[in-house]
């Protein structure tokens, strides 16, 4: 049973990760365009190099 | 090109926008100018790519992108760059676009409230998952010590996502109880509390059930459906934010002078004002200099052009139609007639008698039945356990749990975000939460004629009884005029194709008509004084073709998309359909006759309107009140529920609850089905939410429900209820 005393913290350790990951898509206005960035992702633009 | 870009347009319907809350966030606005332009045909990949590289070739132009979602594009140029020169460029690519006010936008530009449920959702959503997976174990039968060590990680996994995520039910609920009210936050509030102090109690005693799990996903679930409710809100909110930003915001100010083109704010009475052929009147003011004539149909719902010269009063809202005038401003913004009555229709909603929506409805049985109902088993388990206040407590906590309105505050929400986007894709736009359930107890719906179910644009009507030559020499005439009536009689005649006649030295007389030469005689067409015909009783223009014969050219207005369809598809559903009008009785007469409306009124002032609403009220009737010009405010906001088009006045958008984004009326017809339909979803989840009830609470009650039991219960009747609301889509 000790074997709890890591994957406990590591489970929470990447729940928190999670957690963090979805607040900075918060903070960095992801969710203002959802439709938008659903076609987006299927433009060929920038695929040989990034926008500048 | 053009052509190419509408038709891949016409090849995807499908993707129509999805609505959603997500507001423009704010951004920094550097030395540069930020437009923001509307682009209400901008649906797919393809539109967003036309349209950004479209403005970034424009010279001066630094940064452009699309909102697909808020079909807007926001650019960055040069403070030269005005919006003219991007709206021309959008043309050309085929694209309809319209300046938006960026100072009215931005004033609820970050979305802060919309955020931070989004943010307590996701804390919650962490701490339900982890927990849940440390319950499972517990379920499955840990013991001892290791069931000690989980439920204490529960616990500090709990406590705080409780504190943080729950806040905006303790705050809804202090609220209600500070004015001695239950709301449906209050039970909710008090399970989550009940159920975390209880359950830090029993771990801290070792051995009894703990509720972490139940706590933690009432919170996740009940701010879904919370999140779910703003949604919805916001984007009508945002949406009518963007119909009032589309008002006029510039006037032409001359100044010793020069012009200048000046906000409508900045504008003061005394000013001169110059306001160009096909330009809307943005104050209240008298003629100065010029003569015109000015429709005045959506402030009146006059189908008629009216004749003005110096002296003569203008008011906000009129559109000028022949000839440029200079306008002494009299009274601007907040003074001018269009805000006053825009005021009154406001004082109008805020006395009107607040519809109790079912949410609400159903709170108030709800809330104090579940008190009692913990309060009666707490009080029986204490008497026939003799004073054992823990197994009492721990079993009426158990109570309050299990009714906790899991479902029940899914229920309402997610229907109403189903329905309303459904609505969205088929152009109309909710405004009122509670439009929707008022749609659907609609029988009787009332029409304003002008500018509702007729365009307000005029067609000719007897371009047959006249000799063809006769028909190009007004076309030719005509076509040197942007009056409504010579645009549709040039553009009677070249469907008809005939070629227009050479006319020569053509001049537009403003307020009287066009005068030419042709063949060497001089040639006039216009006014029926001017040509020396009398006016007769319908809308017409004369002919003069210069050999002092007038001839007369009707007009008729032209039936808006959908109108015969709409009102024969409300009669096919039983609904009573009426005609009200500010119109002369042979109009009203001859439109009735053509949709097949048998109740119809003519000649209603604006407060006849209403008194017509008030009187089918009183008799029983729900009326569904359509209507665009500022005659029909006082009616729409009267009525039971009101729909006006997009191409409506402010004012009367305002005082209507739902507004119709297209042209076409024919969605009014499915609306009502679809309210109708949304109704029932939301009576049925009440259904499911009060079953799921009627098998856990006796349970419950005798002291035999489970951690487990609650937890299953509470996330099955939550995901029925959504999946219920889905079927609308």
């Amino acid at each position: 049973m000790t074997v709890l005393a890591y994957l406990i913290p590591i489970s929470l350790c990447l729940g928190m990760i999670g957690l963090g990951a979805f607040l900075w898509t918060l903070e960095s206005n992801q969710y203002d365009d959802p439709q938008g960035n659903a076609s987006r992702i299927l433009r060929p633009d920038y695929d040989d190099h990034p926008k500048a | 090109m053009a052509a190419e870009l509408r038709m891949s347009a016409s090849a995807c319907p499908a993707c129509a926008a999805m609505p959603a809350a997500e507001a423009l966030a704010a951004r920094a606005a550097p030395k540069e100018a930020r437009l923001i332009l509307s682009l209400p045909t901008a649906h797919c990949a393809a539109c967003m790519t036309t349209v950004e590289q479209g403005l970034m070739q424009l010279p001066g132009v630094h940064d452009a992108r699309v909102n697909l979602t808020l079909k807007r594009v926001a650019v960055a140029a040069d403070p030269a760059i005005g919006a003219e020169t991007l709206i021309a460029a959008q043309d050309r690519l085929g694209y309809e676009a319209h300046e938006l006010d960026a100072g009215m936008l931005r004033s609820t530009a970050t979305d802060k409230a919309g955020r931070e449920l989004l943010m307590r959702l996701g804390v919650a959503g962490f701490a339900m998952m982890n927990i849940m997976l440390l319950s499972v174990a517990v379920w499955s039968g840990a013991e001892g010590p290791t069931r000690a060590l989980f439920q204490w990680v529960s616990a500090v996994i709990a406590l705080p996502t409780v504190i943080f995520s729950a806040q905006p039910f303790f705050r809804q609920a202090l609220r209600a109880l500070r004015v001695w009210r239950l709301n449906m936050d209050v039970p909710i509030s008090l399970a989550i509390i009940l159920a975390t102090v209880m359950s830090l109690y029993e771990t801290a005693e070792g051995g009894g059930h703990t509720y972490f799990d139940a706590a933690v996903s009432l919170t996740f679930f009940l701010l879904a459906g919370r999140y779910l409710d703003y949604r919805t809100r916001a984007v009508a909110r945002s949406a009518a934010e963007e119909l009032a930003a589309l008002e006029v915001p510039r006037a032409t100010r001359v100044r010793d002078g020069a012009e200048e083109a000046v906000a409508i704010a900045e504008l003061a009475a005394g000013d001169l004002v110059r306001v160009r052929p096909g330009g809307r009147m943005p104050v209240d003011g008298v003629v100065v200099e010029g003569t015109s004539e000015l429709d005045r149909s959506l402030l009146t719902g006059e189908s008629l052009p009216v004749w003005t010269g110096p002296d003569a009063i203008v008011s906000t809202g009129e559109v000028n139609l022949t000839g440029p005038l200079l306008v002494r401003v009299t009274a601007a913004g907040r003074d001018s007639s269009l805000h006053r009555i825009a005021d009154l229709v406001a004082v109008a909603e805020s006395g009107k008698n607040r519809y109790t929506s079912l949410a609400d409805r159903a709170a108030r049985i709800y809330a104090p039945g579940v008190h009692l109902l913990a309060a009666a088993t707490f009080l029986f388990w204490l008497l026939r356990s003799a004073g054992d206040v823990h197994l009492a407590l721990n079993i009426g906590v158990a109570v309050l749990i299990i009714t906790c309105p899991c479902a029940l505050g899914l229920a309402v929400p997610a229907v109403v975000t189903a329905a309303s986007g459904r609505l969205f894709r088929r152009g109309l736009l909710i405004k009122d939460g509670t439009a929707l359930e008022r749609l659907a107890e609609v029988d009787t719906v009332v029409f304003d004629k002008t500018g509702t179910l007729t365009m307000g644009a005029p067609v000719p009507v007897n371009l047959a009884d006249h000799a063809p030559q006769d028909v190009a020499l007004a076309a030719a005439l005509a076509a040197a005029s942007s009056h409504p009536l010579a645009r549709a009689l040039a553009a009677g005649s070249a469907a008809e194709g005939l070629a227009a006649l050479p006319v020569e030295d053509l001049r537009e007389v403003p307020g009287f008509g066009i005068e030419g030469r042709w063949k060497g005689r001089r040639v006039r067409l216009g006014r029926a004084g001017w040509i020396g015909a009398t006016p007769g009783a319908r809308t017409a223009t004369w002919l003069d073709a210069g050999d002092g014969i007038p001839r007369e050219f009707a007009f008729a207005d032209s039936l808006r998309p959908g109108a015969e369809t709409v009102v024969a598809d409300l009669r096919r559903q039983g609904k009573a359909v009426h005609l009200i009008s500010g119109d002369t009785e042979g109009a009203v007469a001859a439109l009735a006759a053509r949709l097949g409306i048998e109740n119809w009124t003519a000649g209603a002032t604006p407060a006849e309107k209403a008194d017509r609403v008030a009187e089918l009220t009183a008799k029983g009737a729900r009326v569904l009140m359509v209507g665009d010009g500022l005659n029909d405010t006082a009616a729409l906001a009267t009525a039971h529920v009101s729909i006006s088009p997009a191409s409506a006045l402010d004012a009367a958008r305002v005082a209507s609850d739902i507004v119709l984004l297209g042209t076409d009326l024919g969605p009014i017809a499915g609306a009502l089905v679809t309210a109708r339909r949304a109704t029932r979803r939301i009576h049925e989840n009440f259904a499911i939410s009060a079953a799921y009830n009627v098998i856990e609470v006796p349970l419950a009650m005798i002291g035999v429900a489970t951690p487990l039991m609650a937890a299953l219960a509470m996330s099955v009747s939550s995901i029925t209820v959504s999946l219920n609301a889905l079927r609308l889509r």
